[in-house]
């Protein structure tokens, strides 16, 4: 038997084809008589079009324009709700909306035209806040702006406010985010109706795609082609928008006649243009008894959504969920919605929704703390959550967890009591205007679709053996930098003991792969990867089945026994199909029972620095503690924790995103700032393993939980170095000055 | 002013002589007159660092850069950092260590740091953090692409140490459009 590969840090897969500049990206592709296309947007936030003007001088009769006139199929986006057009016909409703298209050889022209496209829009009144929204300034979408809204109950909250010693309220706010990604989003099309259509692109879920440009074009499924490039990042920014670009540049390709059509967005369209982080308010109301026992919670969370509902609905459930978080409380009421604005939707991004209803809860729970006069971890320490116990939409937790051990190695690996000591004596000692403080959050975040999700999805994958005991898997869960590939080979390569260097991952193509779902909602390894080993043993029993494999087996025996196979049968393949392990049991109506088969634990701690003349904050040190089942790949785990832990501290500190009259004005990475190499601090990572009985090897995911804490945790170190009560994010140096009474 | 000038200059070691139109800038006609689109693009505004190549040894912007600047000049690319087959000890340790993920800022950091540690064989991790600050990367918070750096200067300073191995001779799994044509591959390098 080979050394197990799982636990093991292998190289990534496809890592020295990266090093060498040999991946290739979309922009690195080219076809023969390509075209290149460009978007031309509304800039109007809400108003009905009157007419489109072509203007300037410009050889128009070259061009290739497209408007919604020449769909061939549904103008519509297909997702959630059927209510956002690939291209407005009558009415806008946020500044970025796609009116016209336009394709051309000479990029250069093309940016030219692009600026002599003229719309007449008769301007109607629009939305931008969340309050305004809610307060129905105007009616911008269905009846009353709401385009979801859920509740969950539990106990009866109603009745704990009189008997509770303090009840203690605050309101808290997150601001939009940008993904980010590095690369920026683009897609090639080629679509005629002799051909069909084929593109090729930057993309998380080639099936999403793949589901929207049937009905965009009217054709069935085989006749639509979706392949995922190389991709540069995604972190949920690539999740439901590569659709729009994706019809796009098929709609241009289509009217040029099946010409190839390339649009790649700038980093500015990028910026402005696509989905972003959802901005939330959050309001709670907390029953606490005076020993610091949590009596009742009511939360009531509202997120803005944008103009159309994309994906708010999801961000909105998983949000919600979370939002009372990994806590014993019998009584415990959510009340949630997402309302539209005139901004461009909100979308998927790392954590989709939880970040915001977290952020808001642990930094209730820290200030509730204080006003108790407790210590921060003590109160939470009085409330974890422990096997048997339910969450807050009734689950009842039975992964083996052990949420004050995972506190106790945070607070030790922090060196919290020593620390907290020395911090309060150098900011009580008055000789430095720079003050220091240590925070702490505790969380959870659930792996996989909530609820019945999963099982509607049904994912498949399956598994090829070839020549030489080679085996591919074929599933369309997306490599975007998280390790995808390289997982997928441990994890068959030690369900087959074969080497690592035999397994291959085909490249997600919807002619070839089956729909194993959206590169999503940290469920690659947990869900698509135990699918990926049951294939993969799938092939094992066949060729057991057929007498050509014994129970034991060496490399060459297994190689042998697969030409023999092929040999006879031409082919060998296996699938897997996903089904609901027993204990995940959910009702959509009342919004009670398993959110989730397994969610990721962890405590994480802050300690910040914030200067009293400037008011920036600086994370000096960063502690990461986390139960993800079994670690798979030590490295890359690590690495997702580290990378989610620097997106966090820029959602927390700097990534500010400035929208006047539903633009983002700063559109740049120069004046909207992610953190680069000297801005951050060291993060420490560590890993309790308690492994998940349906995850593969015992896995459970790791991708989103990273994101959900640290902007807690370095707030409420804010609080401890200043004494400063900040509730909302990013805390700009202007956010905490005006906290602190200072502006 | 004529629209097309005929550039000279070096690229990974060869000779390259092009037309290029004039005001496209060095990273374009890396890309598409060359065909080297190992080195990317984030921004095209000097903002990002993705466009990072290395004239003359120094790392620069080459979306800052007009083509037409850099006449005579020698140009080293992602593509060139790999000798008579061989990978350069940062393109290992940036495989196996997680320094690349989604693998799209890579060439960038690969480029500086070469120049860094062509220079300064020693760099402190501060060091190392500073020489790479113009580079964005969104994946991975940094730390293992300073693991990495110092890794490969480990290599480079341990006894008898070769330049690194041959590359793989395919790399299973890696992506390419199946029925596209090729999409223009890296430069050979010298």
């Amino acid at each position: 038997m080979p050394a197990p590969l799982i636990g093991a840090s292998v190289g990534r897969k496809e890592g020295q084809e990266k090093t060498r500049g040999a991946a290739c990206y979309v922009d690195d592709m080219t076809l023969p008589g390509m075209l290149h296309g460009v978007t031309v947007r509304s800039r109007v936030p809400r108003g009905r079009i009157r007419g489109i003007r072509y203007e300037g001088d410009i050889p128009w009769n070259e061009f290739t324009i497209v408007t919604a006139r020449d769909i061939p199929g549904k103008n519509v986006v297909t997702l959630l709700t059927e209510d956002q057009p690939f291209l407005a016909d009558q009415f806008v409703n946020h500044p970025e909306e796609a009116i016209v298209l336009l394709a051309h050889t000479d990029r250069f022209l093309l940016e030219e035209a692009r600026r002599h496209v003229a719309f007449d829009i008769d301007p109607l009144p629009p939305v931008f806040s969340i309050e305004d929204s809610l307060a129905r300034k105007a009616v911008v979408w269905g009846e009353d702006n709401v385009m979801k809204s859920f509740l969950v109950e539990k106990g009866k909250v109603d009745d704990v406010w009189a008997r509770a010693d303090l009840v203690f309220e605050g309101e808290y706010e997150t601001g939009a985010q940008e993904q980010l990604y590095i690369e920026p989003q683009g897609m090639i099309a080629q679509a005629s109706p002799a051909d069909g259509v084929t593109v090729w692109g930057s993309l998380q879920c080639p099936y999403y795609v793949h589901k929207a440009l049937m009905p965009l074009f009217g054709l069935p499924p085989d006749r639509v082609r979706v392949v995922q490039m190389t991709t540069g990042g995604g972190f949920g920014g690539k999740e439901e928008y590569p659709s729009m670009i994706g019809g796009h540049a098929a709609l241009l390709s289509w009217k040029a006649g099946g010409r190839p059509v390339k649009i790649i967005y700038d980093r500015a369209e990028d910026m402005v243009a696509t989905t972003k982080r959802h901005p939330s308010r959050t309001r709670h109301k907390t029953a606490l008894s005076r020993d610091g026992r949590l009596l009742g919670m009511e939360i009531d969370f509202v997120v803005d959504a944008g103009a159309y509902v994309t994906l708010s609905p999801v961000v909105l459930s998983r949000g919600t969920i979370h939002a009372a978080g990994p806590y014993r409380c019998d009584h415990v009421r959510i009340r949630s919605r997402a309302v539209a604005t005139n901004a461009p939707p909100h979308g998927a991004f790392r954590g989709f929704g939880a970040p915001q209803s977290i952020f808001a809860l642990e930094r209730h729970l820290d200030r509730a703390a204080r006003a108790l006069g407790l210590s921060p971890e003590e109160l939470r320490r009085r409330n974890l959550l422990r096997q048997g116990e339910t969450t807050a939409t009734q689950q009842e937790v039975l992964e083996k967890i052990n949420l004050p051990s995972l506190l106790d190695l945070a607070l030790e690996k922090s060196e919290w009591r020593r620390r907290k000591e020395e911090f309060a004596a150098h900011n009580r000692s008055g000789a430095d205007a720079v003050k220091k403080g240590l925070g702490l959050a505790v969380f959870f975040h659930g792996s996989g679709f909530t609820g019945s999700g999963e099982s509607y999805l049904a994912s498949v994958v399956g598994a090829e053996a070839g020549r030489g005991g080679r085996v591919t898997v074929l599933a369309a869960s997306t490599e975007i930098g998280q390790g995808t590939n390289t997982i997928f080979s441990q994890i068959v390569a030690d369900a087959l003991a074969i080497p690592y260097d035999w397994v291959e991952v085909a490249q997600p193509d919807t002619s070839r792969v089956p729909n194993s779902g959206p590169t999503v909602a940290s469920r690659t390894a947990m869900i698509v990867g135990k699918l990926v080993e049951t294939a993969a043993l799938g092939l094992r029993d066949k060729l057991r089945a057929g007498g050509f494999l014994g129970v034991t087996y060496d490399d060459r025996a297994w190689a042998e026994a697969c030409d023999r196979y092929l040999d006879l049968h031409g082919t060998l393949q296996a699938q897997a199909k996903y089904e609901l392990p027993p204990h995940v049991k959910w009702d959509d109506k009342t919004y009670t029972g398993a959110a989730y088969g397994a969610f990721g634990w962890a405590v994480y701690v802050a300690a910040v620095s914030v200067d009293t003349v400037t008011y920036e904050t600086r994370v000096d040190d960063f502690v990461a503690v986390q139960d993800i089942g079994r670690v798979l790949h030590p490295v890359f785990a690590a690495g997702q924790v580290e990378g989610g832990v620097a997106q966090a501290i820029g959602f927390a500190l700097y990534e500010n995103v400035i929208l006047a009259n539903g633009r983002m004005v700063n559109g740049k990475m120069t004046n909207y700032v992610m953190p680069t190499s000297v801005d951050l601090p060291p993060i420490r990572v560590f890993f309790q393993e308690v492994p998940y009985e349906y995850g593969p090897a015992g896995a459970k995911g790791v991708g989103e939980l990273p994101m959900d804490g640290p902007a807690p945790a370095i707030l409420n170190a804010i609080e401890d170095a200043l004494g400063v009560s900040v509730r909302k994010i990013p805390a700009l140096p202007e956010v905490v000055m005006e906290a602190a009474g200072c502006l | 002013m004529p629209d097309k000038l005929l550039m000279r200059f070096r690229v990974n070691g060869e000779p390259q002589e092009v037309a290029v139109r004039v005001e496209k800038t060095l990273l374009e006609v890396l890309r598409e007159d060359l065909g080297l689109t190992g080195t990317k693009h984030g921004c095209e505004l000097g903002e990002c660092g993705m466009c990072a190549v290395a004239i003359g040894g120094r790392p620069i912007l080459s979306c800052l850069a007009l083509a037409v600047e850099c006449q005579d000049q020698e140009i080293t690319t992602v593509e060139g950092l790999a000798k008579d087959g061989r990978l350069d000890p940062l393109q290992e340790t940036f495989a196996a260590l997680g320094a690349a993920q989604c693998g799209y800022c890579t060439p960038a950091f690969l480029v500086t740091a070469r120049a860094l540690l062509d220079r300064d064989p020693h760099p402190s991790r501060k060091t190392i953090a500073k020489a790479l600050s113009g580079a964005l990367c969104r994946c991975t918070g940094y730390l293992k692409i300073f693991e990495a750096v110092e890794e490969a200067m480990l290599k480079a300073t341990a006894p008898g140490a070769a330049h690194a191995s041959p590359p793989p001779a395919s790399t299973p799994g890696a992506p390419a459009p199946s029925t596209a044509p090729s999409p223009a591959p890296g430069g050979s390098p010298a």
